[in-house]
């Protein structure tokens, strides 16, 4: 009887009980692999120093210890910043940045919990902004009081990208068309769309490809338009907006986790067979998922014109996308996206001034890599064991 | 305009349709191969951005268009090895790690193509074809190419012994591993040649169609491929013929500008220029909806397994 020799194979089994901070490990994990991989692609590019870049892209997001620590000083003493902006200046920005990037990741968190993919907050945004510009500037008198013109700036937003994130639903739904491809090709129709009312067209103002400065009243309030009362505010551009995404945040945690309709998202999304026989509407909730997603991006325009003060034809691309990688960042748990769009709020701030550009753009991409690319290690255990050729020796065992 | 002037007008016209169609078929054809197997890779646009940029650099180095079009097509494919590692050997989601491959392609082209940015282009040879007068001998033969290159692939997937192995990867992997077809390495290789027709598509853009690097160039002409993918129903030809349409749509907004153009030219109202841009986008979805409509008659579809990770002894 030969021996079979020790011949080991690693068999990969599924893991059924996920504890709940292996989540959140992943993520660290792999936002650190993704530095670890990118560093190395900068190196490439010809960075000659990737982790000084790191260092650098920190500091622009985030801000230096002395830099808190002079500006909390300042704070309770009532002085100015001893730095000019720079005490609270980066944090601030990041804050600006994250909050229509919170607002795109909990549009894609909802839409993937049902695996609908919607990569189209991008254009949900871009005609969430442009409605609420009309109504800003086109719409309601100059004389509207601040709270009723963002709240009409807002609904307007909400039901523009609710309707743009319709189409693809009610396609998907009634057609089965696949909403990734609707999603995108709708993306490039709503940049068109944008361009040609502030480039060419009706609200163009000539050269400068912009709608031009809106009324105070369709703004958001600065905090640095509270520097008499905080000297240290001064310069700074945080505005409420960050407050509409974790506001956002916590009602999709209700919907997800307390209602019925959370519910059958979740079911949907996990086995839409068993939804089925369970008689849950896949179709209905389709398009009102869809519809709720468009509306969060919706909104997220509405709030970067309000921040910008300005509808131009530099309005930013991209960010429904950097919404996408929010979402998986934060496993679809919409609280962690609070966080996951801060950071990358951090990330978006600190990549702006440095050169090449498109390193963000990488970044983001090898940390979805590395993120999807670990889950392996928590959906299955990797169990290294030796080969025993069971049938074989069976047979030979019954010969001898 | 005399109609001999007319019937040559339409013939550019027609001409450049084939010509700005054929990276789009190259994109469409190696998705549709890719597919088959089983593995959707919704990473086009990234490998067609660092092939495009890679062929360019290349070019410029060494004035070499062939070796130009061989490493933006080398480029295009390690892209997808990477997402045929990520999806096939990790089983992980294919629909997030296509999107990494488009965001990675999308910046690693950004930043190794700044360099390149408004450079000087390929000097195409021009020669002279009935009815067409001047045109660029490099445009002719990439037409051909693509042209013999569809056909072949059609021919492959419907005439061949190996494509069975192809097809049914993507359609029933079980019954594949029981006949003992190594699912994994028949996955890789298609994935991975989905990912050189991308680069070199990209590249064929950078360097023959319309010459040149900026960023963002292909300008969402992968996806684009996807939703034609699924138009043609995963077949090659009709991938074709449907990736020369669209190249029709998008020379269209040039082409009208032409104010040699009876009655339709825009030349005088450059407004209409942005949404003139958006047809092909409004088409691709125009084409889903009539696609649906047919495949809802006829019970076409995508591959069975499309999109699912093979992994012996698990059945979704």
């Amino acid at each position: 009887m030969n021996l079979p020799g020790t011949h080991y194979r690693l068999r990969i089994e599924s893991r059924s009980n996920l504890p709940a901070w292996v989540g959140a490990v992943s993520a660290i994990i792999g936002v650190f692999l993704a530095l670890v991989v990118g560093g190395f692609m900068l190196r490439a590019a010809g960075a000659t120093d990737p982790i000084g870049t790191y260092i650098e892209i920190f500091k622009e997001g985030f801000g230096t210890p002395a830099d808190w620590a002079a500006g909390l000083h300042a704070l309770f003493t009532g002085t100015d910043c001893p730095k000019g902006m720079q005490c609270f200046g980066p944090f601030s920005d990041t804050l600006v940045k994250a909050s229509p990037i919170m607002l795109t990741g909990l549009a894609c968190v909802i839409a993937f919990r049902m695996k609908l993919w919607n990569i189209g907050a991008d254009g949900q945004m871009f005609l969430g902004a442009w409605a609420a510009t009309a109504v800003a500037v086109f719409l309601l008198p100059k004389t509207t009081p601040r709270p009723v013109m963002l709240a009409a700036m807002a609904v307007a937003g909400i039901l523009a990208g609710m309707a743009y994130g319709v189409i693809p639903g009610f396609l998907k739904a009634r057609l089965n068309i696949n909403e990734i491809v609707t999603t995108l090709m709708l993306n490039y129709v709503a940049y068109l769309w944008v361009e040609y009312f502030v480039v060419v067209g009706p609200w163009s103002l000539g050269d400068f490809e912009s709608t031009g400065r809106f009324p105070t009243s369709a703004t958001w309030p600065r905090l640095t338009d509270y520097v008499k009362q905080i000297p240290v505010a001064a310069g700074l551009t945080a505005h409420p907006g960050i407050f509409l995404g974790i506001a956002a945040a916590l009602l999709l945690t209700w919907i997800l986790y307390r209602s019925r309709w959370g519910y059958e998202i979740r079911v949907i999304g996990n086995n839409p067979k068993a939804a089925r026989y369970a008689g849950i509407d896949v179709a209905r909730n389709i398009i009102l998922v869809m519809g709720l997603s468009g509306a969060l991006a919706g909104l997220a325009g509405m709030n970067e014109v309000a921040a910008q003060r300005e509808l131009n034809g530099r309005f930013q691309q991209g960010l429904g996308f950097t919404g996408v990688i929010v979402a998986w960042l934060a496993r679809l748990n919409p609280i962690a996206a609070i966080f996951v769009a801060i950071l990358f709020g951090a990330l978006l701030v600190g990549t702006q001034l440095i050169q090449p550009q498109g390193i963000s753009s990488m970044l983001q991409g090898v940390i979805l890599f590395v993120v999807v690319g670990t889950e392996l290690l928590f959906h299955y255990q990797i169990k290294l064991e030796k080969a025993e050729s069971t049938a074989p020796s069976a047979a030979e065992a019954s010969h001898d | 305009m005399t109609n001999s002037a007319l019937i040559a007008l339409a013939a550019t016209i027609l001409f450049d349709a084939f010509v700005s169609g054929t990276p789009l078929l190259l994109a469409t054809v190696g998705e549709i191969v890719s597919e088959r197997a089983g593995v959707m890779n919704l990473g086009i646009e990234g490998m067609m951005l660092v092939g495009a940029m890679g062929g360019f650099a290349v070019w410029f180095h060494t004035g070499n268009l062939f070796f130009g079009l061989l490493i933006g097509m080398i480029f295009g494919g390690l892209l997808a090895l990477l997402h045929g590692c990520i999806t096939i050997a990790l089983r992980a989601d294919q629909v997030v790690s296509g999107l990494a491959v488009t965001f990675l392609g999308t910046g690693l082209s950004s930043i190794l193509g700044a360099p390149y940015v408004g450079k000087r282009v390929p000097v195409p040879l021009n020669i002279t074809v009935p009815l067409l007068k001047h045109v660029e001998l490099q445009q002719v033969l990439l037409v051909i190419f693509g042209l013999v290159f569809a056909l072949l692939v059609w021919y492959y997937v419907n005439r061949t012994r190996p494509v069975l192995n192809l097809r049914s990867v993507g359609e029933y992997p079980s019954a594949a591993d029981s006949l003992g077809l190594n699912i994994q390495r028949i996955r890789f290789t298609y994935v991975v040649f989905g990912g050189l027709m991308s680069g070199l598509g990209g590249a064929v853009m950078s360097l023959i169609t319309d010459p040149g690097w900026v960023d963002g160039k292909t300008s969402g002409l992968g996806w684009i491929a996807i939703g034609l993918v699924i138009f043609a129903n995963w077949d090659p030809v009709r991938g074709m013929v449907v990736s020369y349409f669209f190249g029709l749509l998008r020379r269209l907004p040039l082409d009208l500008q032409n104010p040699a153009l009876p009655l339709i030219s825009t030349a005088n109202n450059p407004s209409v220029g942005r949404f003139m841009d958006m047809l092909p986008y409004l088409a691709t979805i125009f084409v889903l909806i009539l696609g649906s409509r047919e495949a809802l008659r006829k019970r076409l579809g995508a591959p069975a397994a499309l999109g699912v990770p093979y992994v012996r002894g698990e059945h979704s």
